[in-house]
């Protein structure tokens, strides 16, 4: 089985998120960058494939040089070799583009993305990476299995689970469940050596439209403090929540 | 014990100075140490206890001779990269560093550079894997800071070398399957042998009460009548200075291991300053609470600045040992004010054992005494800059 893991290059969860340029660009300043945690529990469960099925496991990134001590990173872990598609990643549809190309070159049977990347949380890749190689698609993945050409995910549905069966080519939309936090690995000193003897390509992309571009940015406002109002003091919350809040 | 929420300070941005490889290696530490290290350290130190079970994971993180070549089971790193994995690791503790500390450099180190191939084969795969654990006998009970005067010594029985003495504050001791012990010949002379466990004549009873690197079993090393096989003699280098080159790598490790320590206290006090509330506000409002972390992360950016360089003198060959007394004087010293300081920041819950600063401030008070002392640091820089000896 060939297996083609979806990797995207998202800040830590601690980092501090700041905007430039009068809010159109994120600023990269400090910001530790990491494998986006949906690929890495993908990433994680790949390696399950290869180590107990012999699958041969590439990890794939659509983005520019920074990128690289991710995939690094990913071969440290156990990945056999690397793509990088050599484009900054701008919007959902030129990356699901940009994949399906690799996608169809490589001829995988299993493509592994993450529900969603934690940097734009746009969701979207996935879905129209399946809908351009023409494969099946599970999103919210949970577990799968597969033995010989039929796979049987899980995915999360609202309340509950459902498990479904399907036939490779498969791309999934991954997410905890497909191992667990404590399943993540840590790449080891052996792992490290061997990736600097793996390839990593770097394929120039072959169509860079933009269907969608950002104009700026927006945080949230931040919390104010919170107020305790003593459990018998209930004309307080009401004056409170009405005069102070408004709203009600 | 509280979750483990570190989150390294780098100031000056100094990442851009380190490789990727570097910072893939100092990043796998880093998140070993949480995992494994950060929710166990306290309890084993409270007990007193050397944590076997992570002997394994240190070998994967390569903390055993990551410097040492491939060929014989090390990860050919360069120094810059040892320096991290000890900055990670004494992130965690002290104690669990100076095991990884005697066995790459004090025992992994002279095999490999005074050694000879058959000992190479012999003991460095098996150390690198933590399969064996070895320790470093030089100090004994009337000589520390002057190792020269040792007592310790061997005589040439012919087929083997009968080994009398006694070494005493040896880490790893109590556990240690190899010891490379340094003897005086029938001459006066200094030489490295390497003692198993098992010989006959040969005990290693375990140091208790200590109230600092709890986490690291210390003892003594006795040899009463111990019949060492010849070929266990280190054969390429003796002399007082064979020992010494093994001190200059572990005390450059040392050097980075501090600023970890001293990291952990800063980045735990920095956040309890934005949480701990009095007279109304966040402590860390308060200017004599910043004036401490503002004076925390200088001292703190200043020695990552002059460890990154000492690394790479490292690396072409060419830190002197006095460079090298400089760094871990100066970082260990750094670190002890520092967690002395963070430790205050914390009122009485730095008291307690549910965050790591009073941990590290003990643990420093054997670091800042053990690979040569404060003062002894001080005297070398002394004689290197005025070439006057005031040891004599
Ligand atoms: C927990 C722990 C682990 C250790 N692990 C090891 C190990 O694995 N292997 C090993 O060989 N050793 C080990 N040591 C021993 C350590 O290296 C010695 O304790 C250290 O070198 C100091 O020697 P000492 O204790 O005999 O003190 P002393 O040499 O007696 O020093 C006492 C005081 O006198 C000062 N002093 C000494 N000489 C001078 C001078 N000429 N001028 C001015 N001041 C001076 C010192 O600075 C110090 O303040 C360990 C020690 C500890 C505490």
């Amino acid at each position: 089985m060939k297996i083609l893991v979806c990797i995207s290059h998202v800040p830590d969860t601690t980092s501090k998120i700041n905007f430039t340029e009068e809010n159109t660009k994120f600023d990269s300043n400090g910001v530790q960058f990491v494998i986006n945690p949906n690929d890495e529990f993908g990433l994680t469960r790949a390696m399950w494939f290869k180590e107990k099925q012999g699958a041969e496991v590439t990890v794939v990134n659509v983005g520019t040089s920074e990128t690289e001590p991710t995939l690094r990173k990913a071969l440290a872990i156990g990945a056999d070799g690397a793509i990088r598609i050599n484009t900054p990643a701008t919007n959902s549809f030129s990356v699901a583009k940009q994949l399906a190309n690799v996608a169809k070159d490589g001829a995988y049977d299993l493509i592994i993305a993450g529900r969603e990347s934690i940097d734009y949380n746009g969701g979207m890749v996935p879905g129209m990476l399946a809908a351009l190689i023409d494969a099946n698609f599970v999103n919210n993945c949970i577990n799968l299995d597969v033995e010989g050409s039929d796979a049987k995910a899980t995915r999360e549905i609202d309340g509950g689970k459902e498990t479904v069966s399907t036939t490779l080519p498969l791309v999934i939309g991954g997410q905890k469940g497909l191992v667990e936090e404590s399943d993540l690995r840590i790449p080891n000193m052996r792992g490290i050596m061997m990736a600097r003897k793996k390839p990593l390509t770097v394929v120039e992309a072959n169509e860079t439209s933009k269907e969608t571009t950002s104009i700026s940015f927006e945080k949230p406002t931040p919390k104010g403090a919170v107020k305790l109002v003593a459990s018998d003091n209930i004309d307080e919350l009401v004056n409170l929540l009405h005069n102070e809040a408004k709203v009600i | 014990m509280k979750p483990d929420l570190f989150e390294a300070p780098d100031y000056y941005n100094l990442d851009e100075l380190l490789t990727d490889e570097h910072k893939l290696v100092r990043d796998a530490a880093r998140e070993w140490v949480k995992r494994e290290v950060s929710p166990i350290i306290e309890e084993y130190a409270q007990k007193a206890e050397f944590p076997t079970q992570i002997i394994n994971g240190l070998a994967e993180i390569g903390a055993f001779g990551p410097y040492i070549p491939m060929e014989y089971g090390g990860a050919g790193l360069d120094q810059i990269s040892y320096g991290l994995i000890m900055q990670e690791i004494e992130r965690g503790d002290s104690g669990v560093r100076s095991t990884a500390s005697v066995q790459s450099s004090l025992v992994m180190y002279p095999i490999w550079k005074y050694g000879n191939e058959e000992q190479r084969q012999k003991y460095l795969p098996k150390l690198a894997s933590g399969e064996w654990i070895g320790c470093f006998g030089l100090t004994e009970p009337d000589h520390g800071s002057n190792p020269g005067g040792m007592v310790t010594n061997f005589k040439d029985k012919g087929d083997h070398y009968l080994l009398n003495g006694a070494k005493m504050w040896i880490s790893n001791a109590p556990f240690a399957q190899v010891a490379i012990v340094w003897a005086k010949d029938e001459t006066g002379r200094i030489h490295g042998l390497i003692v198993e466990r098992g010989m006959e004549g040969f005990t290693t009873p375990e140091t208790h009460n200590k109230w600092s690197l709890r986490a690291s079993a210390t003892g003594e090393l006795i040899f009463d009548n111990v019949k060492v096989p010849k070929e266990n003699l280190l054969p390429n280098k003796s002399g007082l200075g064979a020992p010494l080159g093994c001190l200059d790598s572990a005390r450059y490790g040392i050097a980075w291991g501090a600023i970890g320590a001293a990291m952990d206290c800063y980045d735990t006090a920095l956040r309890y300053s934005k949480e701990r509330m009095q007279f109304g506000k966040p402590i860390g409002q308060f200017q004599l609470q910043q004036k401490k972390l503002a004076e925390m992360i200088t001292e703190i950016t200043k020695a990552q600045l002059l460890t990154w360089r000492l690394g790479v003198l490292r690396n072409h060959g060419k830190a002197t040992s006095a460079q090298i007394s400089m760094a871990k004087r100066n970082n260990v010293d750094m670190a002890i004010n520092i967690a002395r300081e963070a430790r205050q920041m914390l009122g009485g819950m730095g008291i307690t054992g549910e965050y790591s600063i009073m941990r590290h401030s003990m643990n420093l008070e054997s670091v800042i005494t053990y690979e040569g002392t404060h003062d002894i640091h001080l005297l070398i820089t002394g004689l290197d800059i005025t070439g006057l000896n005031a040891f004599k």
